[in-house]
């Protein structure tokens, strides 16, 4: 791997100024490197990080079976890094307008690496230098410890995809608190409604009470309140002091659990296990938001090398090649989901309706057809709303807060099915429908989203670990269930229980009535009837797993 | 094309009594038509446009939409290095305590123009608890869409089955397609071999010995080397000091007045070691009737590469190999790629293959230099269905073959049902009476390749 050329750094330089001035904020710093093939062979499995750490799965092929993209919470492929200064790859021989192209691309990556709140945790240090420093350990400790240390990183990477990156970034998203403010919440939400269960007259009276206080000293009002409440139940302090490590507690995620209550981790013996578990988990964390935020930072970055590109002074002759590849990489395909041709239309849609006005209340409360269409009230700049949204949503809410009727109407998207047709022995793609709610609701289900496991702490008291799936209409991967509870046990020490759904395949009443010769036409509803789900529990002990059905 | 040759078979058998079922199982490979074509090299693209149906979202990448930079992925070859270690590392885990991780697999790799390669390489997954968006499949999955069409308009259509396009039955991939077996076999039976062996070798002519190699710290070298051999080295010193009279009394030698030059140390050195062993000689047959249409074809062929690619590897290419591909009438095909690559058609009738090898057997007198080693796949249909036909020529193979290995493939279709070769092979107490000789694995036509290597395992077995 080396650097580009001191000619193609100048070129960087320049859509750093151009990408500036339009209003994308990134660091200086960046760093542009050429790749081979070769070089990529080795990136690739490494997730383009050229420091982390080694793993025998590296060099074997993984199977890229359906689904492969919910093992991991990265593309393996990516141009740009989110690391500090931003690394970017690049092909040795790209003409330099194609690079003036790219370079503009990868600077808005770097801007929403850098702006977007879901990026929030990685914005304090560089991985790189973390990841190089964790793969010495690593390198150390394999040699004290030999394939054990493997086993511990296939183990805990088996559970990687369940780390609590939402509750990471709540803790760091936080508005600053006062003490008080917090006790108050607890007070009024909890201690008198669950634990007091006082009547709604008492309730309101403490509150008027409590308003009293601070009209009666700004300052000291909120002390004088619980300074009476203390008198009034001395019990309430140790209460209060409880529910903050509790609450603490329920916020760690399937790994922070183990590395904090495993008795197998904490005998002396097994201590170099722990740092081992915190780099997977790292590691996890670190790729969390970037499938997050797909279709989002795709959007975002051909919505601006797309904005950019054009008002360039220096490629002025290459229109016609940027258009061919600039269309090739964002047009819309006829069936399927192309996440930078979806997120750049919507980016562009969104800044013409914020442009106009049409997220307000008024635009929201216009049901006349004509009238909506013809509607234009500038309310400030479009980019502005649009630099927000960049700042603040992930793909969920994007797409759930933008996809409307008029966005699938203007882009003539429709949701395709595939239906069987026997007669010809050929799957039909048809039109299934061009409602945006089932075009949401489409989009939605194609979105990342790893299974919610919680800790059912009551239940894990004697010993063994309990695991609770919260069903959310999929089953998990059964194939896959023995392999990973074979590894948390290991790590948990001890036995580990999860309760999980599963489809019960009710028999078929009877056999599809209907003429001879001609087929029912599949209904997919009268199939999904017949999908039942029943809670089951596997058992993992001393190697095997049992599954009763609760 | 119906080949004249079934339809009187047909007539003969019907004419001596057919059970219906049996009748309607001969009528459907008779109408199938189709004729044992090798595949044609360019195949058109699928309807345009529609491709990306099922392409997921998080496919797409910079790299490859803005630069033109393929994904990468490293194949065998480039692994070759710590592959030996690979596999080390898989039989630890299952000292461990843990279940194996690494498979052998063949991988179905899209190409750009829409063809596929099939590649064999080691393969793993990596396992954690993840919604299974398959099951969902009840209901078809539903993609994105744009441009014109009323709602429930069909705007395109793709093949059922994706992988054997009808007609090119089951592994068949047009050109290249051999080129890939033969380059990956290697790799391929360095992993297997680990794990099979060729049973019941006898010693038979050596006319032309069947080499094979082990390696090991056999031969000795002096300078340097893999392992220093000590007594050698002292022997060596010794004899030096004697000669430049170092030594005054050999009674009383004092090894701290040693001499020592370096080429007196004597190594150990990795070598190459010939084992000479009789010679083999392996008679692939496969079924390729039009019942063996779709997966049964692909799991058994799947199944003779490895076999074949274990021995290319373990016998460094010196077993001598026959092919022959059998529906109503058996014939011999010269080389492993039109085996692996001939189509599907016609009837079935088993005892023509076993004929086929018996004739040539005797024909070219094999037994006397070889040791004959039949596998066999099928689906299990046979028009013979009582095996009045195929018994007795299995009985012939038996009386000189070192091993015979009949693997079925089931169709989905007659789970419940043994398949008529099943019925009879056991019938007839062979398997029992001659134990040794004679094995037979019974799968379903949706095995996976774990599956695969333990049915080699039970075919291959002392």
């Amino acid at each position: 791997m080396e650097l580009i050329s001191q000619h193609t750094k100048r070129i960087m330089e320049g859509c750093k100024e151009r990408a500036a001035a339009a209003g994308l904020r990134f660091e200086k710093e960046t760093l542009e490197y050429i790749v081979t093939n070769r070089d990529l062979l080795e990136l690739t499995p490494k997730l383009m990080i050229p420091t982390l750490y080694d793993y025998w799965v590296h060099e074997v092929e993984v199977l890229k079976e359906k689904g492969r993209y919910e093992l991991y919470p990265s593309n393996p492929y990516e141009t740009v890094i989110n690391t500090r200064p931003a690394i970017s790859y690049y092909n040795d021989n790209n003409p330099d307008w194609l690079n003036v192209m790219i370079f503009y691309h990868v600077l808005a990556h770097i801007d929403f690496f850098q702006n977007n709140l879901c990026f929030r945790h990685t914005w304090d240090y560089d991985f790189t230098g973390q990841a190089l420093s964790d793969k010495r350990m690593i390198a150390q400790l394999r040699s004290d410890n030999g394939r054990w240390v493997d086993y511990v990183i296939e183990f805990a990477r088996g559970i990687d995809n369940l780390v609590g990156f939402h509750s990471e970034l709540s803790r760091l998203s936080r508005p600053p608190e006062s003490a008080h403010a917090r006790m108050l919440d607890y007070y009024f939400d909890h201690f008198l409604q669950n634990v007091r269960k006082v009547k709604t007259g008492k309730y309101i009276k403490e509150i008027e009470r409590y308003n009293a206080c601070l009209r009666q000293s700004p300052e000291h009002g909120e002390q004088a309140f619980f300074a009476e409440v203390l008198r009034k139940h001395p019990e309430f302090d140790s209460l209060y002091k409880k529910s903050l490590e509790a609450k603490a507690e329920r916020r760690q995620d399937l790994l922070q659990f183990i590395l904090e209550h495993s008795e197998f981790l904490a005998r002396e013996k097994n201590h170099w296990m722990k740092p081992v578990v915190e780099v997977v988990r790292k590691t996890s964390l670190f790729f969390q938001p970037q499938i997050r935020t797909k279709i989002m930072n795709e959007g975002w970055a051909s919505y601006w090398h797309e904005a950019l590109f054009l008002q360039d002074d220096r490629i002025s002759g290459h229109e016609v090649d940027f258009a061919r590849v600039h269309a090739g990489v964002t047009a819309m395909p006829r069936v399927g989901l192309n996440p930078y041709a979806l997120g750049m239309r919507l980016f562009q849609h969104i800044e013409e309706s914020a442009g106009k006005g049409r997220y307000s209340i008024e635009f929201r409360r216009l049901t006349d057809r004509r009238e909506r269409e013809r509607y234009d009230r500038p309310q400030g700049d479009g980019r502005d709303f649009l630099f927000n949204a960049r700042e603040n949503l992930n793909d969920f809410l994007f797409i759930h807060s933008f996809v409307g009727q008029e966005f699938v109407d203007r882009f003539r998207l429709f949701v395709a099915g595939r239906r069987l047709n026997q007669a010809r022995g050929v799957w039909e793609i048809y039109v299934k429908s061009r409602s945006a709610d089932d075009y949401r609701a489409m989009l939605l289900g194609q979105l990342y989203h790893p299974p919610a496991i919680d800790i059912d702490r009551e239940k894990t008291g004697n010993g063994a670990l309990y695991l609770v799936h919260r069903f959310e209409g999929r089953p998990l991967v059964r194939e896959f269930i023995a392999n990973t509870l074979l590894g948390i046990e290991f790590l948990w020490g001890r036995p580990v229980q999860l309760e999980t759904s599963e489809a019960v395949r009710a028999e078929p009443a009877g056999p599809p009535s209907g003429l001879p010769g001609m087929h029912m036409p599949l209904g997919e509803e009268r199939r999904e009837r017949e999908l039942k789900w029943q809670r089951v529990r596997y058992t993992m002990q001393d190697r095997k797993l049992t599954r009763d059905v609760l | 094309m119906t080949v004249p040759a079934d339809e009187k078979l047909h007539a003969r058998l019907k004419a001596a009594g057919l059970e219906p079922a049996q009748e309607a199982r001969m009528r459907r490979e008779l109408e199938a038509g189709g004729s044992h074509d090798l595949p044609d090299a360019g195949r058109a693209d699928a309807g345009a446009g529609i491709d990306a149906f099922g392409r997921e979202l998080y496919a797409y990448h910079d790299l490859d939409r803005l630069q033109g930079l393929a994904a990468m992925q490293p194949s065998a070859g480039a692994n070759i290095r710590s592959l030996d270690e690979l596999l080390g590392r898989d039989r630890l885990r299952e000292q461990d305590g843990f279940p194996r991780k690494i498979n052998v697999g063949r991988l179905i790799k899209p190409g750009r123009s829409g063809r596929q390669k099939v590649v064999i390489v080691p393969t793993t997954v990596e396992e954690k608890l993840l919604h299974d968006t398959s099951s969902r499949s009840e209901e078809e999955p539903a993609q994105g869409g744009s441009g014109e069409g009323e709602e429930g308009e069909v705007i395109g259509e793709q093949p059922v089955r994706e992988e054997p396009p009808p007609g090119a039955a089951g592994p068949g991939q047009g050109e290249g397609g051999s080129h890939e077996i033969e380059s990956n076999a290697y790799d391929l039976g360095r992993i297997l071999t680990e794990k099979f062996q060729l049973p019941n070798l006898k010693d038979k002519g050596k006319k032309r010995s069947l080499t094979r190699y082990t390696y090991d710290l056999t031969d000795r070298h002096r300078g340097f080397g893999q392992l220093l051999d000590k007594k050698a080295t002292l022997r060596r010193i010794l004899e030096t000091n004697l000669h430049l009279g170092n030594i005054p009394d050999v009674n009383r030698i004092d090894p701290t007045r040693f001499l020592v030059a370096p080429e007196d140390k004597v190594y150990r050195v990795l070598s190459p070691e010939k084992d000479y062993e009789s010679q083999a000689l392996v008679f692939f047959l496969r079924d390729y009737s039009g019942s063996m249409e779709g997966p049964s074809t692909v799991l058994v062929v799947a199944q003779h590469v490895m076999i074949y690619s274990w021995l290319m590897y373990q016998y460094a290419m010196q077993v001598e190999t026959r092919f022959i591909l059998h529906d109503t009438e058996a014939k011999e095909v010269p080389d492993f790629y039109t085996y692996y690559n001939s189509k599907v058609a016609g009837g079935t009738q088993v005892s023509s293959a076993y004929a086929l090898v018996n004739e040539t057997v005797e024909r070219e007198n094999l037994t006397r230099d070889y040791n004959i080693y039949v596998f066999h796949g099928t689906d299990g249909d046979d028009w013979d269905h009582d095996g009045s036909e195929s018994l007795p020529q299995l009985r012939r193979m038996l009386a000189y073959a070192n091993r015979v290995g009949i693997t079925i493939a089931q169709h989905a279709r007659d789970e419940e049902a043994r398949t008529e070769v099943e019925k009879y092979v056991r019938g007839s107490g062979l398997l029992e009476e001659k134990a040794r000789l004679l094995r037979m694995d019974v799968m379903r036509e949706d095995a996976d390749e774990p599956r695969l290597i333990e049915g080699i395992k039970k075919l291959i077995a002392e």
